[in-house]
């Protein structure tokens, strides 16, 4: 099990890396979101596996639970996470109308070519 | 606290008050704010003339707050004899210049401004001379940099004004830099901040190793401060400040700060070899150097400010000779250098102000023009010649008398022979700027017909002028604050006495042959100067500039190869050194063998493991269709969903799928406006780079996962599970921490997440009104559009599911302490359902049926919580304590109340109001492009259609 979260997590890592190098603002939005994914596994992996031990406590006596504190931490991370990339798409839409391009360098030499 | 101690709160605190004041008074007339400008500074000198009669019996007064006990920073201050001296200086000549320069500068300029600038630079320094902790002198230190940069720059509209301010900033503020790191490690070595336990720790700080680098990183900051060689060159160019601004900065203030400090760290730094050459050699030459620019500068002030920087040297170098008696010397000498000084640099204002030039090779012959200045001038200047019965003879003496048994390196002649010729010169100047100034025929020349000025403009100067003559004739009277203060700087127990007669010593002679030499040298001034003006001297401002070109240069190098304009480079940057820096600490520790089994694999997440690896590789390699792209995210989100599921963690899911659903409508949303496709542009070479960065990326945070998730921790979430029904009241512990324990972290997130809608709607505004707006208008999206925008199927089914929705967003808020849920799941699921109803029946339709503002939701919100964490104070208990009580009532089970709830209920209201706002944002703008309303909740009236088509059928 460990093996297949470790992967998933450098997968979807390499991959938003990857998507946030690139040119145009959407595939930076796009890797942000895979970025975050992975960072919010990665932060609940932290701590340990465990299955079938939820961290509800049991009516019934003794039980044993999984690690909660990485769990509240990345339940926080991922409403803020959802937050940034709204921020981010807003700032992109909105240098995408002024500018009439949606590439992520805005310099002065590069944007004739795309006109 | 000693007794009295409280007023050196009000001493250091005073003058930043009052620097609140004369900006705005200047609204009730000049003399109102010249008023306010006076008034703390003379509260100031009133108390510190309380305090006078102690500190003089020899006892020192002390003042402490804690500030940051654990940095070892705390509001401490004292004041001994130093101190008063250096006080007293400030606040006196403050008051001076105060009236001074109510009447020295102009109409136009804006004297609320000049006072404030003046005050806060006042309070810094009084900070710097009464501070007992040397960190909270250093932040005094810093601030008279600070300030002083605002009065030197304070005629805005002249470059050499700014250049000057610009120049005094950079070179003052590296020294501050060194300083603040020659200052830590004394306090390292010390085992303390406080300047009074460091004073007392002088041999096991010399013993240290790292006393040298100490000593010349605190030189550092002194020498630049004090304007010593090779850092002298900042000062002249700080006259481009009004002449009140010279006046105080080289008489009595910043320039004596590094004295001041070089006499504080005496009794810790001085006595060693090291302190000997540097500082007495540094100051010779300074003196000698100072004082040859000097002599053949043309501008008044400019040669006024080169004589400070030779005055200045001679300190350093009195204090630099380690003896005692040379340091009563240089005490004695900071007290006369202060009232000469003060008043010629008045002087040459009141030359200036009169005459409209401060060429000396324009003036000459004013003793008839304006006597009263005259009579001024040549006591300040003569008492700076060093000629008897003026002050500045007493203790130019008592530098000769120091320096003619001083022995530099084996040689018993080097240092009085540049000392004889550093005074020397120093008689040439100052004769100079009474011969060349005052004597000589009436010219018909000059600018503006001069005259003497107002009795405010020279009452100043002539009352330093007067203690110029009295500390001169009767030198005994400042024997109690030289003795005070040369105690506090030797910590010695010293009874010097001043005389006007040494009797016939070396000094005598050194003093004779300076005085006829100068006169000589002045008399041979007209050839000198011309072979000055020919001979090539290196000109300090173009190295200067030089090297602040080079550095600029280079900083530009080095941030415009790492910010191009493009975030891709930056980012590429940063993942190379993060996963560089993970990889050398992974190769500097190891790693420990792995504890834990490893759980095993069942095949349906083996089939979801499959599904989000598929997913994740399609979006990366087909994310040029940008609309597969998002259906390809929300797979990895469902899987990953999923995952949490598996793993124990259904808060997490419940809220990842809540997110989920919200972020892809949200890029939807966007993705009406962006282009469809992201065009195929990246060259192979960046792709294939990025793909390296990527994949090591990748490759170093899926290791580092494996690395620990195969090894055992210590973590306190025991604590959290032992305590989440005792203490909070509720079974699940994940809401238990998020509402309760980690109460106050969540506080803060609802409030970013609000901030974040706020600045989307900000944005929207903004691009609303601005140019964007036309694009928006012109846009053509009929190709975009559906032409049933509001499907009949669909809009019921939402309307159905909307008090379904509602009850189960209640149902999970509630249970949200006892059972996975709570209010950031809450929030979400109802912003879905409210996000249903605007995408099925239009935004018009729903904007029109919708009661509360987002804004106010996620206001309400924040304050709900605020006020249940407000609520814990009134029982006694601190912010977000949480209480909770089991209410029975009959229908119903017994069920719990918890004021953790009631936060709880907060953080719904504002992860609603956010994301609602959000959305509604970016729907807005689609209004804004075109979009028309629908009457009614679907554009579609089957009815109608069909009444027609039997109208047409009947026919």
């Amino acid at each position: 099990m460990e093996i297949i979260v470790a992967s998933a997590v450098g997968v979807l890592t390499a991959g938003g890396v990857y998507l946030l190098l690139r040119l145009r603002t959407f595939p930076v939005i796009l890797g942000l979101a895979l970025l975050s994914y992975a960072v919010n596994v990665f932060l609940f992996a932290s701590g340990r596996l465990a299955i079938d031990q939820s961290p509800i406590l049991s009516k019934y006596g003794e039980a044993s639970y999984t690690d909660p504190l990485p769990q509240a931490l990345v339940l926080t991370a991922i409403v803020i996470s959802f937050g940034m990339t709204a921020v981010l798409v807003m700032i992109g839409l909105a240098s995408y109308l002024e500018a009439d391009t949606d590439r992520i360098d805005l310099d002065d030499t590069r944007e004739g070519e795309d006109a | 606290m000693s007794a009295g101690g409280h007023f050196l709160f009000l001493i250091a605190l005073l003058p930043f008050v009052g620097a609140l004041l004369p900006g705005l008074m200047i609204r009730a007339g000049r003399t109102v704010c010249a008023w306010t400008a006076a008034v703390p500074t003379a509260l100031a000198l009133v108390m510190l003339l309380i305090l006078a009669p102690a500190v003089l019996r020899g006892e020192v007064i002390t003042a402490e707050i804690e500030w940051l006990p654990q940095l070892g920073l705390s509001a401490s201050f004292f004041l001994d004899g130093l101190g008063l001296l250096f006080a007293c200086m400030i606040t006196g000549v403050g008051l001076l210049i105060t009236l001074y320069a109510r009447f020295y500068l102009s109409g136009d300029d804006p004297m609320g401004q000049f006072y404030t600038y003046l005050l806060l630079f006042q309070g810094a320094m009084l900070g710097i001379v009464i501070s007992d902790n040397i960190l909270l002198l250093l932040i005094f230190w810093e601030l008279t940099s600070l300030s002083s940069f605002l009065l030197i720059g304070y005629w805005k509209h002249l470059p050499e004004g700014r250049q000057g301010a610009r120049m005094a900033l950079a070179v003052t503020g590296a020294g501050g830099l060194a300083m603040i790191g020659g200052m830590l490690i004394l306090g390292s070595i010390a085992g303390s901040y406080n300047l009074t336990d460091i004073l007392q720790a002088g041999d096991a700080i010399r013993a240290s190793e790292m006393y040298l680098p100490a000593l010349i990183l605190i030189l550092l900051g002194a020498f630049t401060k004090s304007a010593q060689f090779p850092f002298h060159f900042w000062l002249p160019h700080a006259m481009a400040a009004p002449t009140p601004v010279s006046a105080y900065l080289h008489s009595a203030t910043m320039v004596k700060a590094g004295v001041f400090l070089m006499a504080r760290m005496w009794p810790v730094l001085a006595g060693t070899d090291a302190w000997f050459y540097i500082v007495a050699t540094t100051g010779l030459v300074t003196m000698v150097l100072g004082a040859l620019i000097a002599l053949f500068k043309d501008d008044l002030k400019a040669l006024l400010a080169f004589s400070t920087v030779s005055h200045l040297g001679l300190l350093t170098m009195l204090l630099g000779f380690g003896t005692e008696a040379a340091a009563v010397a240089a005490v004695f000498h900071i007290i006369n250098h202060l009232t000469f000084k003060a008043a010629l640099f008045m002087t040459a204002g009141i030359v200036d102000h009169e005459t409209h030039t401060r060429d000396i090779k324009r003036l000459g012959g004013l003793r008839h023009l304006m006597p009263v200045t005259f009579v001024i001038g040549t006591i300040a200047a003569l008492s700076m010649a060093g000629i008897p019965l003026l002050n500045g003879f007493i203790s130019k003496e008592m530098m000769l008398e120091e320096a003619s048994h001083t022995v530099w390196a084996g040689s018993p002649y080097a240092v009085p022979v540049l000392a004889t010729l550093g005074a020397l010169l120093s008689v040439a100047y100052s004769l100079r700027f009474v011969f060349h100034v005052f004597m000589g025929p009436v010219r018909d020349d000059y600018p503006h017909k001069p005259h003497d000025p107002p009795f405010g403009m020279w009452a100043a100067p002539a009352l330093l002028a007067t203690l110029v003559v009295v500390i001169g004739v009767a030198p005994f009277l400042a024997e109690g604050i030289v003795t005070a203060a040369a105690n506090a700087v030797t910590g010695a127990d010293l009874h010097p006495h001043l005389y006007i007669w040494h009797g016939v010593t070396p000094a005598l002679f050194m003093s004779i042959i300076a005085v006829a030499g100068g006169a000589v040298l002045l008399l041979m001034h007209r050839p000198l100067d011309a072979a000055w003006i020919k001979a090539p001297r290196p000109e300090a401002k173009a190295i200067f500039d030089r090297l602040i070109a080079g550095a600029v240069a280079l900083s530009r190098s080095v941030t415009e190869g790492a910010h191009n304009g493009a975030i891709s480079r930056y980012l590429a940057i940063f993942t190379v050194a993060s996963v560089t820096l993970g990889y050398i600490a992974y190769r500097g520790s190891g790693l420990s063998a792995p504890t834990r089994e490893l759980l095993v694999v069942p095949p349906v997440i083996a089939v979801g493991w499959v599904m989000l690896i598929v997913a994740t590789v399609a979006v990366v390699t087909m994310h040029h269709n940008r609309f597969r792209a998002l259906v390809l995210i929300g797979i990895i989100g469902l899987s990953i969903s999923a995952g949490f599921v598996y793993l124990s963690a259904p808060d997490l899911a419940l809220t990842q799928i809540s997110v989920e659903t919200v972020t892809i409508m949200l890029l939807l949303l966007a993705l009406h406006f962006l282009p469809k496709e992201t065009p195929k542009e990246s060259p192979i070479g960046l792709k294939l780079r990025d793909g390296v960065i990527a994949l090591a990326a990748g490759a170093g945070v899926g290791g580092l996962a494996w690395a620990f998730l195969r090894r055992d921790i210590e973590t306190i979430s025991g604590y959290h599970i032992a305590n989440s029904y005792e203490g909070g009241g509720g079974t699940n512990v994940v809401n238990v921490i998020l509402v309760d324990f980690r109460g106050y972290d969540t506080y803060g997130e609802i409030i970013v997440l609000g901030i974040a809608g706020f600045l989307i709607y900000a944005l929207m505004h903004a691009l609303l009104d601005g140019p964007a707006a036309r694009r928006l208008k012109n846009m053509d999206y009929s190709q975009d559009r559906s032409r049933d925008r509001h499907p009949l199927m669909m809009v019921v089914v939402t309307r159905v599911l909307m008090p379904i929705a509602i009850v189960v967003g209640a149902y999970i808020f509630l249970r949200g302490h006892n059972q996975p849920g709570g209010g950031f799941v809450a929030g979400l699921v109802v912003a879905i359902a409210l996000l249903m109803q605007y995408m099925a029946s239009g935004f018009a339709w729903t904007q029109e049926r919708k009661r509360i503002e987002y804004h106010t939701m996620i206001g309400l919100g924040v304050v709900i919580a605020g006020l249940t964490g407000v609520g814990a104070w009134f029982a006694g208990q601190p912010f977000l304590t949480s209480a909770y009580t089991y209410v029975h009532l009959p229908p119903i089970e017994e069920f719990e109340l918890a004021t953790a709830m009631l936060f709880d209920l907060g953080v719904f209201l504002t992860v609603l109001g956010a994301v609602m706002l959000m959305l509604y944002s970016l729907s807005r703008i689609a209004r804004f492009a075109g979009e028309t309303v629908n009457e009614g909740p679907m554009d579609y009236d089957p009815g109608a259609n069909v009444a027609e088509e039997t109208a047409t059928e009947g026919r």
